[in-house]
């Protein structure tokens, strides 16, 4: 989209919800994929699977560790295995069994991790997935999604039923913004530009895409010219839209819902650094939040707007200053 | 693969595994003897006398699987593997060096007939498991065969996993324990106790059979009477000796992760003749 046209951001439904959702439809198609789910089933939405497809569907019951060998297990012998449950337990409590069951194989199974980044709100930190991007990227193989709406959401669950090998997908508790019209097409390790700019790049994933938008409009209004990057797969990350954004706008500030160390900042950071060196600057978290309601905690902690437009001023005057 | 071995043939084959396992690991110059050791009789019985597979056609999808989660004893299933025909034998004693198919923990990308890579204990059994389960949904006739170590089902997800196979009623799945009774630092009593051992798995829902594991008709009924076994999974407790054939490595801690010296080794050799 040209700059000067603005995005509705509607609210739509949440990114779990289209992950539940386009499963059904998927399973309807394909008999091989199967699910585990470890007590979570009605928050992360394979409940709607389990509805319709009962032989297809293991209970693990509260035991992450042994839902990931399982689907392991059933994607060893054919199967395409989704596992699911809030990601910081299956990420942190399965994260072993991902290692040697999943990725040191290479076996094809799908682990979607909902209610990441401290969105969840009122449950606070022992619930808020903020070290799932960095860990999942860790794993060699895996291909890490990480959809900002429903629209992507549906397509990147089908990306990743096509893709043989292991994918993470990060998915989220609350309602999201619509970002994208239905036909958009996604394609596994592109991003989408979503908004042409020249003084400085917005580089987000997830939640903060939205966010990146509204900031957009922020700086448009002072005359600043901001490119809008959707990084709807942080592994493998598009390097050329990457390198491009870099030597183009010479400015990125990179947003995300999790922790800056070992996040989507840092792996563009080294694309970067590789290609064209350019100023930038990260908006994510440094340490776990707390309670309250998920606006509050987005305000408190940085993840919004305002912040984001605040970074960029803040590059475009490394920038400038780096030239004087 | 048709199974027509006699009780002596069987008996010669678990000798040379015996044979190979003591040289493989002494030219490695490291490796684990005893957990190998003790589990011969078991896999040889599976793989001579058991179970459903072809060494010409390894990714045959009605198979039976193989787990070894203890992946530590790896020189047993290299041994017994080469002897089925799927590896070379001439090559055993290429094992843990660099480049060699014969890595320190068995590893799928080295030798795709494997069923799983295993090394990390504790896992076995929910991958079996899930093989199980979707050889259920697939309506085939596959087994799943999954041999633990007696320190190894310590791990937690052991019994998550047991809780899982005996709720969705997995009765195409065998979990051997090898109950050696000894483990890294020593004696398994000491370390961490798992008696009462058969009565934990029953009263997780599994059918258990205890047995004398170095004694193969009576694996051979074991498995068999597993195999009728209907709406429950299997845990076989194979009583067993760390080191077993070699004097000076039976029930000697030391010989879990310690390889034998060349002087050793000619003594096992002798006693393994």
């Amino acid at each position: 989209m040209p700059a000067g046209m603005k995005f509705e951001l509607k609210t739509g439904v949440a990114t779990r919800e289209a992950f539940g959702k386009t499963l059904v439809e998927l399973a309807r198609e394909n008999p091989d994929i199967v699910v585990c789910d470890a007590d979570l089933s009605k928050s992360t939405m394979t409940h709607w699977f389990a509805a319709e497809f009962p032989d297809r569907f293991f209970s693990c019951g509260i035991a992450e560790a042994d839902m990931v060998g399982i689907g392991a297990g059933l994607a060893s012998s054919g199967k395409i295995a989704f596992v699911a449950s809030f990601s910081c337990f299956v990420l942190n409590k399965g994260f072993e069994q991902l290692r040697v069951t999943a990725a040191y194989p290479n076996v094809n199974l799908k682990v979607v991790g909902t209610h990441s980044g401290i969105s969840i709100g009122e449950d606070g930190p022992s619930q808020m997935s903020i070290e799932d991007t960095s860990l999942a990227c860790s794993l060699p193989g895996f291909v890490v999604f990480s959809p900002a709406d429903e629209v992507s959401m549906r397509a990147l669950v089908r990306a990743a039923v096509q893709h043989v090998g292991p994918v993470f997908i990060r998915a989220g508790r609350p309602k999201v913004p619509i970002i994208y019209s239905p036909g958009q097409q996604f394609e596994m390790g592109k991003g989408i530009t979503l908004i042409e700019g020249r003084d400085v790049t917005l580089m987000a994933t997830g939640l903060m895409v939205s966010e990146s938008i509204k900031a957009q409009e922020i700086l448009e209004n002072e005359g600043i010219s901001a490119r809008v990057i959707d990084i709807h797969t942080i592994k493998p990350l598009d390097a050329s839209l990457i390198s491009k954004a870099a030597s183009e706008t010479g400015a990125i500030v990179v947003s995300e819902e999790h922790l800056v160390d070992g996040g989507l900042g840092v792996r563009v950071a080294q694309v970067v650094a590789q290609t064209n060196p350019c100023v930038m600057e990260f908006v994510g978290l440094t340490d776990y939040a707390e309670s309250g309601s998920p606006e509050d905690l987005l305000r408190k902690y940085g993840l919004v707007a305002p912040n984001i437009a605040q970074m960029a001023r803040k590059a475009i005057a490394r920038k400038k200053k780096n030239k004087s | 693969m048709t199974h027509s071995k006699s009780l002596d043939q069987l008996q010669a084959i678990a000798k040379r595994v015996r044979r190979q396992i003591v040289e493989m690991i002494t030219t490695a110059k490291s490796g684990h003897p005893g957990g190998s050791l003790s589990a011969v009789e078991i896999l040889v019985t599976l793989y001579f006398d058991v179970m459903r597979h072809d060494p010409k056609n390894p990714q045959w999808p009605d198979r039976d699987r193989f787990l070894l989660s203890k992946g530590h004893a790896a020189p047993v299933l290299y041994a017994v593997m080469a002897e089925a025909g799927y590896v070379p034998a001439d090559q055993l004693n290429s094992l843990r060096k660099l480049g060699s198919i014969y890595q320190g923990h068995p590893d799928k990308r080295f030798i795709p007939a494997l069923d799983a890579s295993t090394g990390s204990l504790g896992q076995g059994l929910s991958l079996g498991l899930g093989m199980a389960a979707a050889a259920r949904l697939d309506k085939s006739p596959t087994r799943v065969y999954v041999v633990l170590g007696d320190g190894e089902i310590q791990e937690g997800q052991i019994w998550e996993a047991a809780m899982f196979g005996a709720f969705h009623k997995i009765d195409n799945i065998v979990a051997i324990v090898d109950y050696n009774r000894i483990q890294l630092d020593g004696f398994v009593k000491d370390i961490m106790e798992l008696e009462p051992l058969a009565a934990k798995w029953q009263s997780f829902g599994w059918h258990v059979i205890e047995l004398d594991g170095h004694d193969i008709p009576a694996l051979q009924k074991a498995f068999a009477d597993a195999a009728k076994v209907k709406g429950k999974p299997v845990a076989l407790i194979a009583h067993t000796v760390k080191g077993k054939g070699v004097s000076f490595m039976e029930n000697n801690p030391k010989f879990h992760g310690q390889a034998p010296t060349a002087a050793e080794l000619e003594v096992a050799l002798k006693e393994l003749a």
